[in-house]
């Protein structure tokens, strides 16, 4: 007896947005690839964006070049939407965004060619996320594209870039940054500045020319707040629109349900909804036979002097108990979600390679 | 491998392996394991979800955050009287981004002080995702690049020499037997050894099928009863079957990538792993795979 199975169909549909959620090692992109690829097949013009190279699914896609921060387009075969890949450079969408906002060229010039900036262009922590969603903001932007699907950074600040934008404007307003900017404001050296008595500090335990480096930085940021501020504020508007999904993945291991359970949470928190789970890798079900009645029939064939028969009966006994195991580690997932679709894709014998992988996955994601 | 051998050849044993490969479990097992030969263990956590505890409970388990670290770092480096302000005021995370890898190195010296106050036989790191562990490991040596002195450098240095001690430190990569687990361990192996230059210890293969070496019956020639049920015994068959053969070949590619001793650890039926789960996984550990 089947009952009608969840699909995604429902949280997908007129979406213009997908943020896939999860803890590292889940499949992630994988499933962020598989909506975008299903996604087109219906006719839309996706672009899925990645957090890493991510090189398994370049290949499979049949990108033999790799990702890249520039969108390419998957060569599809007949269908009537398009498929195009692309990955999240953190330092080219900082750089892109220092041209965007500086006054003039020399000042672009002058940040980027900072040693400061060099760092915290990957190394800040929000950065990545912020990033993250200033991509996602151009994406779905550009003309091209009618659905943008992404995936989060793979760890339990993935949910920082909700709130990167709204970081990076509090950290301008920092009195730290303020007193950083200062020379700017009032002409003092730099020199100066780092002989304020916090800042020396500082100074002190980094290195005092790692510290003439940041202030360096912070002046040549003078004058270009203003814009980051602005466009942080459409950011977050974006993203708390009724058209962004929000799709948690997991694999059913207790810390991984345990992790989607606080995302979920946290989610909701943040007033978003959480439209639908996905557990990859979920131990196949064959038939409707108990533990108990395989142990049985393991037992009676083994009487009946049939060891090979006995062989598949205990084959489906132990299957079939690593999948009731499963089903207590999902519980508290399900409970969590309050109606919405837990959808899961079962173990397959073998890795995904091609679209073709891609494609079977699908079927389990969505109603034919 | 002796179980042993994977924790007293180095006081230190950082666990390393992509996210959901058993990171945990295994450095709770090795815990365990050398906790039962008799050595004095210590367990560290690095990140703020405490695991460890209630599945070694015996076991001494230490949470090393970097927030802390820091702090204590400065408190015991002469800088006590701006502590306090440095974090209240948000100025470490604007310290943390002068020097990026600053995290990483103040709690690696806290590992290094630990490891050098002799209060420990083992020491056992549940360690960061394998991605993430190259950035922590390397940090140190990043940060002599960067930094031309002061106690910073000093620290580094000192966890530089460290961690290039097969004596003092050793990694332990985790993986599971499949494709895209395996070819990430290989070049986490690779880079720890070209960028580190630290002991790379045994791997543990977790998530094995327990009857790997078992060749199941070929379902086609089994007479099994008719209609659903029939089919069922057959398919489930060839699924594990597959498996199986995946599993093998996998173990063997990484065998062939990797001249390192490998220790399997079987897949369990179990919900949530309890203290009787990880004595079991140490026990097999110490029954030699």
């Amino acid at each position: 007896v089947t009952a009608r199975r969840p699909t995604l169909d429902r949280a997908l549909a007129e979406a213009l947005i997908v943020v896939c959620v999860g803890s590292g090692g889940v499949g992630k992109t994988t499933t962020a690839a598989v909506i975008g690829l299903e996604a087109a097949r219906r006719g839309r013009r996706v672009v899925v964006v990645t957090i890493d190279p991510a090189k398994r699914l370049a290949d499979a896609l049949g990108l033999t070049d790799g990702l890249s921060s520039v969108p390419a387009r998957i060569a599809l075969g007949d269908t009537t939407g398009e498929l195009w890949a692309t990955m999240l450079d953190t330092n080219a969408a900082f750089d892109a965004i220092v041209r965007r906002y500086a006054a003039s060229e020399q000042q672009a010039e002058r940040i980027l060619a900072n040693r400061f900036y060099r760092n915290i262009a990957g190394a800040l922590s929000g950065t990545q996320e912020y990033m993250a969603a200033e991509t996602l903001y151009d994406l779905h932007d550009d003309d091209r594209f009618d659905l943008v699907v992404v995936d989060t950074p793979p760890s339990r600040h993935a949910l920082d870039f909700l709130e990167a934008p709204g970081v990076l404007v509090r950290f301008l307003d920092h009195r730290v940054f303020k007193l950083l900017m200062l020379p700017a404001r009032s002409g003092l050296k730099v020199m100066n500045v780092a002989a304020q008595p916090i800042l020396k500090a500082i100074g002190r335990v980094v290195g005092s020319d790692v510290l003439a480096d940041a202030v360096a930085f912070f002046q040549s940021f003078a004058g270009m707040e203003g814009g980051f501020r602005d466009r942080a504020r459409e950011v977050m508007t974006l993203l708390t629109s009724e058209q962004t999904r929000f799709v948690l993945v997991a694999s059913p291991r207790h810390d991984t349900i345990t992790e989607a359970v606080w995302f979920a949470q946290e989610l909701t928190a943040r007033r978003h909804e959480v439209n639908a789970a996905i557990v990859n890798r979920t131990q196949p079900r064959f038939g409707a036979i108990t533990v108990d009645e395989a142990l049985a029939g393991a037992a009676s064939a083994a009487v009946a002097g049939h060891p090979d028969l006995a062989a598949l009966w205990t084959n489906i006994a132990e299957l079939r108990e690593l999948a009731d195991r499963e089903d207590e580690v999902l519980a508290p997932l399900v409970e969590q979600l309050d109606g919405a679709p837990l959808v899961a894709v079962p173990l397959l014998g073998s890795d995904v390679h091609d679209l073709g992988g891609l494609a079977e996955i699908g079927r389990h994601l969505f109603s034919e | 491998v002796n179980p042993l051998q994977l924790t007293s050849a180095s006081r230190v044993t950082i666990v390393a392996g992509k996210g959901g490969v058993g990171k945990t479990t295994v450095t709770a097992a090795l815990a365990r394991a050398a906790a039962d030969a008799g050595q004095r263990v210590l367990a560290v956590e690095l990140d703020g979800k405490p695991a460890l505890a209630e599945v070694v409970p015996d076991v001494t388990v230490r949470t090393i955050s970097a927030p802390a670290s820091l702090d204590e770092y400065l408190r015991t480096h002469g800088f006590a009287r701006i502590a306090k302000r440095l974090s209240t005021t948000g100025v470490i995370d604007v310290v943390s981004t002068a020097a990026p890898g600053i995290d990483d190195i103040v709690v690696l010296g806290k590992i290094k002080q630990l490891e050098r106050s002799g209060e420990w036989d083992v020491i056992v790191v549940d360690g960061p995702a394998a991605g993430h562990a190259i950035t922590f490991l390397t940090s140190a040596s990043g940060m002599l690049d960067a930094v031309r002195g002061g106690p910073l450098r000093t620290q580094a240095s000192d966890v530089v020499e460290l961690l290039r001690d097969p004596q003092r430190a050793q990694v332990v990569l985790v993986t599971i037997p499949e494709t895209t687990p395996v070819n990430e361990a290989i070049e986490t192996a690779y880079a720890l050894e070209d960028r580190v230059g630290v002991h790379l210890g045994p791997i543990v293969v977790n998530g094995v099928d327990p009857g790997i070496d078992v060749d199941l019956p070929d379902p086609a020639t089994v007479k099994v009863p008719r209609g659903a049920v029939g089919a069922a015994l057959r398919a489930a068959a060839r699924y594990r079957i597959q498996r199986r053969v995946m599993q093998r070949a996998e173990i063997a590619r990484l065998a062939d990538d990797l001249a390192v001793a490998q220790v399997r650890l079987p897949m369990l039926a179990t919900a949530r792993l309890t203290a009787d789960d990880i004595a079991r996984l140490a026990a097999h550990l110490g029954g030699g795979a």
